[in-house]
């Protein structure tokens, strides 16, 4: 008997790694720490009440937050055990076996578990207080989307301890990825990962279309929307349209691994090449999906540190939507070495330099907004003034990679490699960062500490250059991606040790950004105004943070920057718009199936990755379950009296 | 009269917001149009792959399959009189055409899963060739559509017996039957591709 549990466990658990029995010992002592500190002071109930069951997008936004910068932890590890593994020629650090694991999830979890989340995270916070609304469109689905993607995560990091992690790169192309070449679990913890998560991006992506196009205050044209919120319906539209090509596809993959089909097999008439042309057709809107939301958190930055209208906003909008389109049309340009002839090559070479003219649209457009502007550097205008030379190194070195016969050339390597972090650090990491920044405020009404900010921002920035700059030339020099070592007769290693610095570099950029969120919260410089920087759109008219039914009243909007107007109105003397008697409000409950639910999906998901019926069926019931009771259930709403209202705006402001 | 002003407020607000629900349910049937669109490329692009296994025109039995089609065809008709009586306010015909639309739904799945059942008696299974494998998924995929939408009827009926024909109830019921007729054109597409062109 207690053969057989020692047998099992030592294949249930990873084992063998010193690395990873530190992580065991540290995931334990983190576990018992949450425990007992919720059980000491008797936090079960009000974590229950007050964030796992609720349907606030506020509260839903900061739980995202938290998630993703617990991910960007994870992920950014994953990034410097590769460097020092790749510091010094012939290291064995780590082995190829545990390189290949950590490049895998290094990338999984930075575009999916990331990157994704801290976007939803700013469209939740950001998008309802910008167009003068209460909620979501579909709360309840909110608070779904967010335990799918929760547990979806946590089913993914589950593989570093037990089982193992998925190592067939971060698109797990195929037959690698097959059961032939990857028999162990996981690659299904990959798969169950993704699509647990994926199903919820999906219905964040309906839930934002919808809020946008039918819940805007009254008087708020298309037209007149603030930019960040263009930004978010263009990339919601992208996500409507590449995610279910994400799920289809990871699915055939998991009925080829689970039942022996042949859709991407080498053998019985499948077609391994025909995943990586779906992934990529899903693959390369994604990147624009994440990238499209940080276009609209720096317009809305540079505009208000500019203090001027943001120049260009119908050309704005359209280089927002052209991209968005033009991003279904470029994805073979990531296999241009496949052979699919000149034709086809030449194709997708010219969508995909076209993309770079609605991008330097924008780079222009930010250029001409602080042309005789009053300009301020807080740290938001920092990193927005990061962003734009790394942003046009990064597109420039897009344009060079896309010229197909020389990308006969840079094709995996660390060419490449440089490109894609340039644009997905200098353009994604920085942009979400400006924005939290920006929004803290807004979201826990206190502001974060300037001077740490500026430490991080400097650390960050000069640790990227010094990290990426030295891969392009790496890649041109013939190193290619998902080496784990190399000689010394390569002439390699100098380039690489100074790589290895500038990553570090930012590690400790990242070091300072947690210093700063503890020393702010420690010394708390509280946002009294709600409108701390003078800022232009409407979640700045109301008190930070926001009440739970954020207005009290619907505001009405007749022009673009509708709080900007306003102030100016009543620095010429104009009386303030009067404003309607308050009304009940009505306001969606709390509910627990959202968080049940997700977590059925992980029994379900756990299930299928080690072939567990016993457990996946019970799993998937529980998923049916839960839907059919939140169907069944009619008592989904309440209303907010008069009186609470009038407190609780007194309360905030000292006056209604 | 304060009372009655905010309650004639929240009926407002309840049309509006079943109004955006239904517009949700649109779009989330174009993200299922991209969900079998992708399925359809990839039968297209695996259907001559048999690897020496059995080919379309040598499996498919037509009459089996237009039966199906006429049963699916008919239920959508079926659901669209069960809105027409709900308009009229008529709750019976209304739950009376829904019973006869799962019926006829149930019908379609009972003889999918009959001749899926004889395929693999006869040796063509998901794993047989690259064309079965994209066969199976796609008509599979269709077929589970239909299921949940049968299991979501059946729970939309009990409602309906409980609580009537009110504001939510009509907007479930018109989802519903979006559903319904999006399942049907799919079918459509379904018996050209796979099967017309298959047995051609």
């Amino acid at each position: 008997m207690l053969d057989q549990i020692k047998e099992f466990a030592s294949g249930f658990f990873v084992t063998g790694d010193p690395l990873i029995y530190g992580a065991d010992v540290a995931i334990a002592m983190t576990m018992i720490a949450v425990v007992s500190v919720l059980t000491y002071f008797k936090k079960w109930t009000w974590l229950w009440r007050e964030w796992l069951t609720t349907v606030d997008h506020k509260r839903i936004g900061i739980m995202y937050v938290i998630a993703s910068l617990l991910m960007l932890f994870r992920g950014g590890v994953d990034a410097l055990l590769m460097r020092l593994q790749l510091a010094v020629p012939n290291n064995d650090f780590l082995t190829p076996e545990h390189y290949n694991a950590i490049f895998t999830t290094h990338g999984v979890i930075m575009i999916l578990f990331m990157a994704m989340p801290l976007m939803f995270g700013l469209f939740n916070l950001v998008v309802p207080l910008q167009i003068g609304a209460r909620d979501v469109a579909f709360p309840f689905l909110n608070s779904l989307s967010f335990w799918l993607f929760f547990f979806g995560a946590m089913l993914f990091n589950v593989s570093f301890v037990i089982g193992g992690s998925p190592d067939a790169g971060w698109l797990s192309y195929p037959p690698l990825s097959g059961k032939a070449f990857s028999p162990g679990v996981g690659q299904d913890f990959y798969i169950w990962g993704i699509q647990i998560s994926g199903i919820g991006s999906l219905a964040t992506g309906i839930n934002f279309v919808v809020t946008i196009l039918k819940m805007r205050a009254p008087g708020m044209k298309l037209f007149k929307m603030p930019m960040f919120t263009w930004s978010v319906l263009s990339s919601s539209l992208t996500i409507l349209l590449a995610f279910p090509i994400l799920t289809v596809t990871i699915a055939l993959l998991f009925i080829d691994r689970y039942f022996g089909a042949h859709f991407f097999t080498l053998d019985g008439g499948g077609n391994p090449m025909m995943y990586i042309n779906l992934i990529w057709m899903w693959g390369h809107p994604e990147v624009y999906i994440v990238v499209l939301p940080a276009f609209g958190i720096f317009s809305e930055i540079v505009a208000t540190f500019s203090r001027k209208r943001l120049f260009g906003y119908a050309s704005m909008v359209f280089a927002l939507m052209s991209i968005a389109v033009f991003s279904f049309t470029t994805w073979a340009h990531h296999f241009f070495t496949m052979g699919s002839g000149a034709d086809v090559n030449a194709f997708f070479a010219i969508t995909t330099m076209a993309i770079a003219i609605p991008t330097g649209v924008k780079v222009f457009n930010w250029l001409f907004t602080m042309y005789r502007g009053r300009i301020s550097f807080p740290t938001p205008m920092m990193w927005t003034m990061g962003f734009i030379p790394c942003f046009i190194v990064g597109g420039m070195t897009g344009v060079m990679l896309s010229v197909a016969p020389a990308d006969f050339q840079f094709h995996n390597s660390y060419f490449l490699i440089a490109h894609f972090h340039q644009v997905l650090i200098g353009g994604v990491a920085f942009g979400y960062f400006a924005g939290l920044y920006y929004w803290w405020p807004k979201v826990f009404g206190f502001k974060l500490n300037e001077k740490i900010g500026k430490w991080a921002f400097w650390l960050w920035n000069i640790g990227f250059y010094v990290c990426f700059m030295p891969q392009y030339a790496l890649g041109l020099m013939g190193m290619t991606r998902r080496m784990s070592t190399y000689g010394w007769d390569r002439g390699w290693w100098e380039l690489n040790l100074t790589s290895t610095i500038g990553g570090f570099l930012m590690g400790i950029g990242f070091l300072f950004q947690v210093w700063q969120i503890l020393h702010s919260i420690k010394f708390m410089e509280k946002d009294t105004t709600g409108d701390p920087w003078d800022a232009r759109t409407l979640e700045w008219s109301i008190p930070s943070p926001a009440p739970h039914y954020n207005f009290a009243t619907i505001p009405v909007v007749d022009s673009k920057d509708a709080w900007w107007e306003e102030k100016q109105r009543l620095v010429q003397g104009e009386a303030p718009k009067p404003k309607p008697p308050l009304e009940p409000i009505h306001m969606p409950k709390n509910s627990g199936i959202p968080f049940i639910m997700g977590f059925c999906w992980f029994v379900a998901g756990f299930g299928l990755v080690f072939d567990w019926l016993w457990m996946a069926i019970p799993g998937l019931l529980g998923v049916a379950g839960c839907m059919l009771a939140h169907s069944f259930n009619y008592n989904t709403d309440y209303y907010i009296p008069v009186d609470e209202i009038k407190a609780t705006e007194a309360a905030a402001r000292r006056s209604v | 009269m304060a009372h009655m002003g905010a309650h004639a407020h929240s009926h407002d607000e309840h049309h509006d917001l079943e109004s955006m629900r239904l517009m949700g349910f649109w779009i989330f049937l174009i993200t299922d149009c991209i969900l079998f669109g992708t399925l359809f490329a990839t039968y297209i692009v695996l259907h001559g792959n048999t690897a020496g296994g059995p080919t379309a025109s040598e499996l498919f039995e037509m009459p089996g399959v237009i039966a199906e089609t006429f049963i699916l065809l008919t239920s959508s008709f079926t659901s669209g009189l069960a809105v027409l009586s709900m308009n009229q306010g008529n709750r019976k015909g209304l739950i009376g055409w829904l019973v006869v639309t799962a019926l006829l739904g149930a019908s379609f799945i009972a003889l999918e899963l009959t001749e899926f059942v004889k395929l693999v008696h006869e040796g063509a299974t998901i794993s047989t060739s690259g064309f079965l494998s994209g066969f199976y998924v796609l008509v599979g995929t269709h077929g589970l559509h239909v299921s949940l939408g049968l299991v979501w009827m059946t729970a939309l009926m009990i409602q309906l017996g409980r609580r009537g024909i009110t504001n939510v109830t009509r907007r479930k019921v018109n989802v519903i039957s979006l559903y319904w007729h999006f399942l049907d054109v799919v079918w459509i597409f379904v018996f050209t591709i796979v099967y017309l062109m298959g047995v051609m």
